[in-house]
């Protein structure tokens, strides 16, 4: 049944139907409509919400629940997230799967409230210490705030890795109908984990191998896993691409925006099409390069300073002339200053 | 003033302990028994397998023993989870034969507050040292402590950094040197050292407080039965237990084992008094949040007739339509936003809502962006709306520049500032908050003004606008009020509007 909701509203609806029951974290604007939504629904279906003293603390209470066995989250902006960054190494490296929300601010620093997608390096790169990788999905929409959570929590079990949902304040704080289906998702059995219980006695839990011959074992098994997720899992969106001779890419709310400026477009005579990762890590390099195979020029848009600009570089190997365009500080370009963009800049190149 | 060196090496003669029987060496049967909460044989490490990686006379091997027993005894092997820390004690799981979680320095109130709500009849314990609980891990051990999290913490206190070689700890002695203290503690630089089970006792929640020493036999006796008690309250769930082990560092200390029990008997104790400063069963009020199912929860199956059904599909004569709401916070403005877009939703419509947000503090400005499509919408970001909706004079101002040429200003007053200008677009000066007060209710200013978009646009149904209302508004006066200034609203457009027209087409009123 259709509901209106909130995006960050949303994500906690979609947590429960993938079977979460534990929530630990922190407040922060604009992702504490999450915490508020999970400190409602998580208790009354038997599951824990806690409020920790910081998100140093939350994201290590998801680590303990989550050498437990259980589907777990937390959320938070920007500041929040680089507090957490020593914890999500440490999940990485003792392989804990969890799920983790990015609602994105401006930053750095305090930096503001405002929408920014300025901390795509610091999730979709790492941003902790050590190798290792977070598998990054980017919801566009407050249907894909649920969906996109409860794929996380399947890509974040399948790999044994920690998986964020990186979003952005507009996309957090929008309402839009959900459409939701009671069919929860199964944790899978796990049995690696530390129950306290006579068949878990048996195991281990960490991220220490001192050994250098074991570390670098360890870390050609997670590089292993990795390559089966590049290979399985980038997922995009392709609008009016078949045709396209200018490719506009962006994430997110960027994306919403994209999606209009390619009507917009097509209304001048000019033959725009879109392309929206869904996965920001594994990145959908391939579908890219295909979709850009025959047009153009690449306009890449960000609510950075270019941070996805260096993967679609990357994935497009200097083939395709790349542009870009980025508003910071909590700035979002309208639909007319991006179009306005794109036909000076097609203009000066006839 | 300076402060007085307070360590130095004793040059007591070593004398043996009384309790351990003399014996001829070669006479004796060495025997090879311990806890079978330990491994065999300890085939984590990579050498040396049958001996823990502790130095000799160092407190972690005696305190693990002491846990260990303490296990076996209560007969909690199966359901013992222990957190181990960063420091020498990183390699617990080495040893102990239960469940096993490493954690990163400082962290293991936190991860063990997480384990243990995911697992509540099980025992977990967090072991860790004075860097890793007294520095580092400070805001994590306060809270799991105030938080009463139902866990055994063993905080074995040896006044200095032991893996990492000698550094400073938050309870190095005043004078003690350390390799990042080599003057000797100077408080003035430094601090004094942290007497962390006193500050926790100063909480209402845990349940038992005790420092114990590793100084002598009589006292590790002592230690042993504090680590026993401590089991023995997570077992019955009693709630948070904390026992604080002053414990010989020799190899960092640069002492021989002998001496280094001397050391905490004489150096240690005087400084971290050992005193039982907490001993009681917490009353923690039980308030228990009723449960639902996840459909109930979730809202997921369909309401009851009336609510939510869709009203009879109105003829859309849109493709869209973007509004922009604006006023003072407290006007409703959000709200009228959100009714906008649930009657959309029950018209059929594709529909967002995005508000502008800002920290929650009195007196600012509010707007927000409302989109009515019958096809997917692209940028919920109305920078061109086709409607405004201005409750105040700024927004007025700020906003009516964006309307797009054509469009329709609706503003909450009487008339329109003198010196406003907005060519091309039509605006409607409406007396809302007067009509509302005049109904009952100032809040329903955003209803009138609903009312008159409704009748201006006809972008939507006011028969939904009503089924929206009763189902949103719970309060039958107010709902009264709604219904009226919905009314209201519709029939000063109908009487009013046309003949009061402002806006010329070029723009000048």
């Amino acid at each position: 049944m259709r509901q209106l909701c909130k995006g960050n509203v949303a994500i906690v609806k979609g947590a429960i139907l993938a079977g979460c029951r534990a929530y630990y974290g922190y407040p922060i604007t604009p992702a504490s409509e999450i915490a508020e939504a999970a400190a409602f629904y998580f208790p009354q279906v038997g599951g824990t919400f806690l409020q920790a003293e910081s998100e140093v603390s939350a994201i290590n209470m998801v680590y303990g629940a989550s050498a437990a066995g259980m589907r777990v989250m937390s959320a938070s902006s920007g500041p929040g997230l680089s507090l957490m960054q020593e914890g999500i190494s440490y999940l990485a490296g003792a392989e804990l799967p969890c799920v983790i929300v990015d609602v994105m601010r401006g930053g750095p620093g305090l930096g503001n409230i405002g929408p920014e997608q300025g901390d795509y390096f610091a999730m979709v790169k790492g941003g902790g210490h050590g190798n290792y990788r977070n598998i990054v999905v980017a919801p566009a929409s407050v249907q894909e705030m649920a969906e996109l959570t409860m794929l996380a929590f399947e890509l974040a079990d399948k790999y044994r890795n920690p998986a964020i949902v990186l979003t952005d304040g507009f996309v957090g704080q929008m309402m839009e109908p959900l459409d939701l289906q009671l069919s929860e998702l199964k944790s899978p059995d796990k049995p690696w984990a530390v129950k306290g219980t006579p068949e878990t006695r048996p195991n281990v839990i960490t991220s220490i191998y001192l050994e250098t011959d074991e570390l670098e074992e360890q870390q050609r098994k997670m590089e292993a896993k990795y390559l089966r997720a590049q290979q399985a899992e980038p997922r995009s969106e392709l609008i009016n691409t078949d045709d396209a001779e200018v490719l506009l890419v962006g994430y997110g709310i960027v994306s919403r925006i994209l999606f209009s400026t390619v009507e917009a477009l097509r209304k001048e005579g000019v033959k725009a099409g879109l392309f929206r990762p869904i996965t920001l890590w594994p990145y959908p390099s391939k579908s890219l390069a295909e979709a850009a195979r025959k047009v153009e020029k690449v306009f890449v848009v960000e609510l950075s300073n270019g941070q996805m600009l260096e993967d679609i570089r990357l994935a497009l190997d200097g083939n395709v002339p790349v542009d870009f365009y980025g508003r910071v500080g909590g700035n979002v370009p309208s639909v007319a200053e991006i179009q306005e963009h794109v036909l000076a800049r097609i203009g000066a190149a006839v | 003033m300076e402060a007085k060196s307070t360590i130095s090496v004793d040059e007591a003669e070593i004398q043996t302990d009384a309790s351990t029987p003399a014996v001829n060496a070669g006479e004796y049967e060495v025997i090879h028994s311990k806890s079978p909460v330990f491994y065999d044989l300890y085939t984590r490490k990579t050498e040396l397998q049958h001996q823990t990686h502790y130095c000799p006379g160092c407190g972690h091997g005696v305190v693990h023993k002491l846990i260990a027993e303490a296990i076996e005894e209560l007969g909690l092997q199966d359901k013992t989870i222990i957190v181990s820390p960063v420091g020498c004690s990183v390699f617990a799981y080495y040893y102990f034969d239960v469940g096993n979680v490493q954690v990163a320095h400082g962290r293991a109130p936190a991860a063990a507050t997480g384990l243990k709500r995911a697992c509540p009849d099980k025992v977990v314990i967090s072991y860790q040292g004075d860097g890793d609980l007294a520095a580092i891990g400070t805001a994590e051990i306060i809270h799991a402590a105030n938080r009463g999290e139902k866990i055994a913490v063993f905080f074995v206190n040896n006044a200095i950094y032991g893996m990492t070689g000698g550094q400073m700890a938050p309870t190095t002695l005043v004078g003690q040197k350390s390799t990042t203290s080599p003057f000797g503690r100077r408080p003035g630089n430094e601090g004094f050292p942290i007497h962390m089970a006193e500050l926790l006792a100063a909480l209402e929640a845990p349940a038992y407080i005790e420092r114990v020493a590793l100084s002598d036999n009589k006292n590790i006796m002592k230690a042993r039965r504090a680590i026993r008690k401590a089991l023995e309250i997570q077992k019955n769930g009693s709630g948070f237990s904390f026992v604080e082990i002053l414990s010989p560092c020799p190899t960092i200390w640069g002492k021989d084992p002998v001496e280094a029990r001397r050391w905490v008997l004489e150096k240690m104790i005087p400084a971290f008094p050992l005193n039982v400063f907490r001993d009681r069963v917490p009353e923690i009020p039980s308030m228990e949040v009723p449960q639902r199912s996840v459909e109930e929860v979730l809202e997921l199956a369909a309401k009851p007739e009336g609510q939510n059904a869709s009203v009879q599909k109105h003829a859309h004569h849109f493709k869209d339509v973007k509004i922009k709401i604006a006023g003072f916070g407290g006007q409703g403005v959000l709200l009228l936003g959100q009714l906008l877009i649930e009657m959309g939703m029950r018209e059929g419509l594709e529909v967002s809502w995005l508000p502008s947000y800002g920290p929650e503090m009195r007196s600012g400005s509010a707007h927000c962006h409302v989109c009515l499509s019958k096809e997917r919408i692209g940028s919920p970001l109305v920078s061109r709306p086709d409607v405004l909706v201005a409750m105040n004079e700024f927004s007025l101002r700020k906003f009516a520049p964006e309307v797009v040429s054509g469009g329709l200003v609706l503003y909450n007053s009487e008339s329109l500032p003198p010196d406003f200008v907005a060519p091309g677009i039509q605006v409607i000066p409406i007396p809302a908050a007067e009509m509302a007060d005049r109904l009952g209710s100032t809040k329903a200013a955003n209803i009138v003004m609903m009312g008159a978009l409704l009748e201006e646009t006809e972008c939507l149904d006011a028969r939904t606008a009503l089924s929206v209302l009763e189902d949103k508004v719970k309060k039958v006066d107010l709902l009264e009020v709604d219904r009226q200034a919905l009314a209201a609203g519709r029939l000063f457009i109908d009487n009013n509007a046309h003949v009061g027209a402002v806006s010329q087409p070029d723009g000048f009123a």
